[in-house]
């Protein structure tokens, strides 16, 4: 009797324990913003949380939520997995969302999440004023999905005064570049003139010289070969150099190259951002001495060739239900003076506040001499190279840099980085041709 | 006179025990709730993703299929095996000896002093005692770089070569979960019959012998229980790999545990079936072992 009583009144109560836990979980999950709340909803990292800021101190009429997160840093993957959570549950998507990775539009418009751009949200005459090529990465099948951030050319940073010091002079040819490294490992041992220990690595040298490992050829469909012959001879340079250790393989953003090896640095083929973010932000160089000058070339070769290392993208919600506000914030996020020609920390990708950048750094007085090469290396970015779905920067990291590690050499493993980059293709859905 | 009296005890003794088979129910209540939310319905909810497609049609197997030949499921595969391997060796030899010595140790400050130290690491949540790790292991910043050094690392990314890493996870997962276990195989050394030891005692065993002949088999039961929540847990590493992968940028790959792999599959690739069958797979391994373990071992069995 008291037992049937018992389970008559627990029924009930056990039903509304497990309602109640479905509604707390239920709000767990899609609790993070987005259309709907009567708030522009804002994603960004910490760097671009000054973006967002200075946007809602000169427009205080429009209720935002930023939220600050990862940025996707280091190939995190969070915002695709949020994507997918909020795909699943149907809200919380942002309105707006900052990205560092390149390849965001690669799976963003899969997942029906990307919002197309040039189809009447962001105006011609905005984008055309993009450098040329920029927004390449942010477009699929011949819709933009996605503005470019920042540019991520790449130029040979260097430390001018310790050059002079050494009465060395900037090399303009790959080969130059090795015999000075070579020059440096004998008569100033410890000193660098580069890294390749990074998960850039690939992106900084190997897309430089112009080496096949990434042409994506069509929406679902890419040419991998590493072992041609712009891969292979820098693969011998980095090799010659890792050997003499004038080419650290610490990774410039590792606890040991901060601590032993931050005031070694003498040359770093690095991206434009590395000049704020690793030279002024993490290694802590003093002011007056780091100088930019254009990437080597090879010998007979007429220009220099680049790579595109990073450089963030801004994403709009297809869900969004405050478009117009969420156009307006990205076109003012990428384009205006106030943040991208005078506060941003990378070159920016808006032509016109890429001109106004460059007078500010002059006007810093951080750099020595100007960034000029900068400015002419975001046109010589190689083409033959493209963002895919999967993360070269990831596969890197993964394949090559423990053989790096034990002792290795780059060209040994070329043939591995090729395996491994086919079988992340495949599993991604590529057609790989080799 | 007498009546009245009997139905009166009765009914005090019928009250009582239904008021106690209450309070029996409602305790049990909350757990079946929360055993159904969080347990039960998930278990069903991934099973019937396991089997049908991302439009709900039902695959067979297709799902278990596909994910096994990935490219990347049979290293997993090897990955999370050895790392059970090191793992639960260590787990059980360690523990017990390190019990043992705590038990023999008995009295004095000495042993409650080591009973802290043993357990703090436990009290440590998981991600935060891996990040501890992350620094201990990183010659540049960890306190005994010196250590590091004499066995032959200057670096981070020498640390955490891919040959070391079973070992890595497998001291970070002693670390923080074998206290709790000590403080419990010591709790059970201490339900041994004191005339038992004494027993032994007189007949001369040697401090091998008792605890070879008369503790560990008396711990048999909560070492198989311990063997069972073990490799239920490491068969699931995650947190370990996962959180070094994002400290070596990437080194440590992101798709070293099975569980890594599934939540690549859900996330990176949008395959949230095969993710499921995945998962199933991992929760069929480790009942089918847990029976195993509890059919030898006796587990249930009434002393």
């Amino acid at each position: 009797m008291s037992v049937h009583k018992c389970s008559r009144r627990t029924a009930p109560l056990a039903g509304c324990a497990a309602a109640l836990l479905l509604a707390v979980t239920a709000c767990g999950s899609g609790g993070t913003g987005g259309g709907g709340d009567g708030a522009l909803t804002v994603w960004v990292d910490a760097t671009r949380m000054e973006a967002a800021k200075l946007y809602q101190a000169s427009h205080p009429d429009v209720k935002m939520n930023i939220v600050s997160y990862d940025g996707n840093a280091n190939g995190s993957n969070y915002l695709q997995t949020k994507v997918q959570l909020f795909n699943r549950t149907r809200k919380g998507w942002p309105d707006v969302v900052f990205s560092s990775q390149n390849n965001e539009a690669t799976w963003a418009v899969d997942a029906g999440f990307a919002a197309p751009l040039d189809k009447g949200l962001i105006p011609q005459p905005t984008l055309a004023k993009f450098a040329k090529g920029a927004n390449d990465v942010c477009t699929v099948d011949g819709t933009l999905y996605c503005l470019r951030n920042d540019l991520s050319q790449v130029v040979l940073w260097y430390n001018a005064p310790l050059l002079r010091k050494f009465g060395y002079s900037v090399p303009t040819t790959w080969e130059e570049y090795q015999a000075l490294g070579e020059k440096v490992a004998k008569e100033h041992p410890g000193y660098l003139v580069g890294d390749a220990g990074d998960s850039f690595t690939p992106e900084i040298y190997l897309w430089a010289s112009k080496c096949g490992a990434n042409q994506i050829t069509g929406p679902k469909s890419v040419s991998v070969n590493t072992t041609g012959e712009g891969c292979t001879k820098m693969a011998r340079l980095l090799d010659v150099l890792v050997k003499n250790k004038s080419m650290s393989i610490s990774g410039v953003f590792s606890t040991d190259f901060a601590k032993n090896e931050a005031d070694k640095v003498l040359l770093m083929p690095g991206p434009a951002w590395f000049g704020g973010a690793v030279f002024r932000d993490g290694l802590k160089t003093p002011a007056k001495q780091i100088a930019a000058a254009p990437l080597p070339q090879w010998r007979g070769e007429t220009s220099p060739s680049t790579g595109n290392v990073g450089g963030g993208t801004w994403l709009l919600s297809k869900h969004s239900d405050r478009t117009e506000e969420a156009a307006d914030f990205l076109t003012w996020v990428t384009t205006d003076n106030a943040y991208q020609g005078t506060k941003a920390p990378g070159f920016p990708a808006y032509a016109p506040a890429a001109e106004n950048w460059l007078k500010a750094q002059a006007a810093a007085g951080y750099f020595v001499g100007d960034l000029t090469p900068l400015k002419d290396a975001s046109a010589q970015v190689w083409p033959g190279w493209g963002a895919g779905q999967f993360s070269q920067e990831a596969i890197w990291a993964a394949t090559v840099k423990p053989g790096l590690t034990q002792g290795k050499t780059v060209e040994s493993m070329l043939p591995a980085w090729q395996d491994a980059i086919v079988k992340y293709a495949e599993a991604d859905g590529y057609q790989v041709t080799r | 006179m007498t009546r009245p009296r009997l139905p009166a005890n009765a009914s005090r003794l019928s009250t009582g025990a239904s008021r106690q088979s209450r309070a029996g129910v409602a305790f049990v209540a909350g757990y079946v709730v929360l055993l159904i939310a969080f347990g039960v319905l998930p278990t069903g909810y991934a099973v019937y993703y396991a089997f049908t497609d991302a439009g709900g049609a039902f695959t067979g197997f297709g799902n278990f299929v596909d994910t096994a030949r990935d490219f990347r499921f049979v290293d997993a595969l090897g990955h999370v095996a050895l790392y059970l391997v090191f793992w639960l060796v260590s787990l059980v030899v360690f523990v017990v000896a390190l019990a043992l010595l705590l038990h023999r140790l008995a009295s004095g400050p000495l042993s409650r002093t080591l009973r802290f130290l043993y357990y703090i690491p436990g009290a440590l949540a998981g991600a935060a005692s891996v990040l501890v790790w992350l620094f201990m292991l990183d010659p540049t910043v960890s306190p005994v770089s010196s250590l590091l050094e004499v066995l032959g690392f200057d670096t981070f990314g020498e640390v955490i070569a891919p040959g070391n890493l079973a070992l890595l996870f497998t001291v970070i997962a002693f670390w923080t979960g074998a206290g709790g276990w000590i403080v419990v195989m010591y709790g059970a050394l201490n339900n041994i019959p004191r005339d038992v030891m004494e027993a032994a005692r007189i007949d001369g065993a040697s401090a091998w012998q008792t605890a070879w002949r008369v503790q560990i088999p008396m711990l048999r039961k909560w070492i198989v229980y311990m063997v069972i929540l073990a490799f239920a847990g490491g068969a699931q590493l995650f947190v370990e790999p996962q959180l070094l992968s994002l400290a070596s940028v990437g080194v440590a790959g992101r798709d070293y545990s099975l569980n890594q792999l599934t939540y690549d599959f859900a996330f990176q690739m949008n395959d949230v079936n095969g993710a499921a069958a995945v998962s199933v797979e991992l929760l069929v391994v480790s009942v089918s072992v847990a029976g195993v373990f509890v059919a030898r071992s006796g587990f249930f069995d009434a002393d």
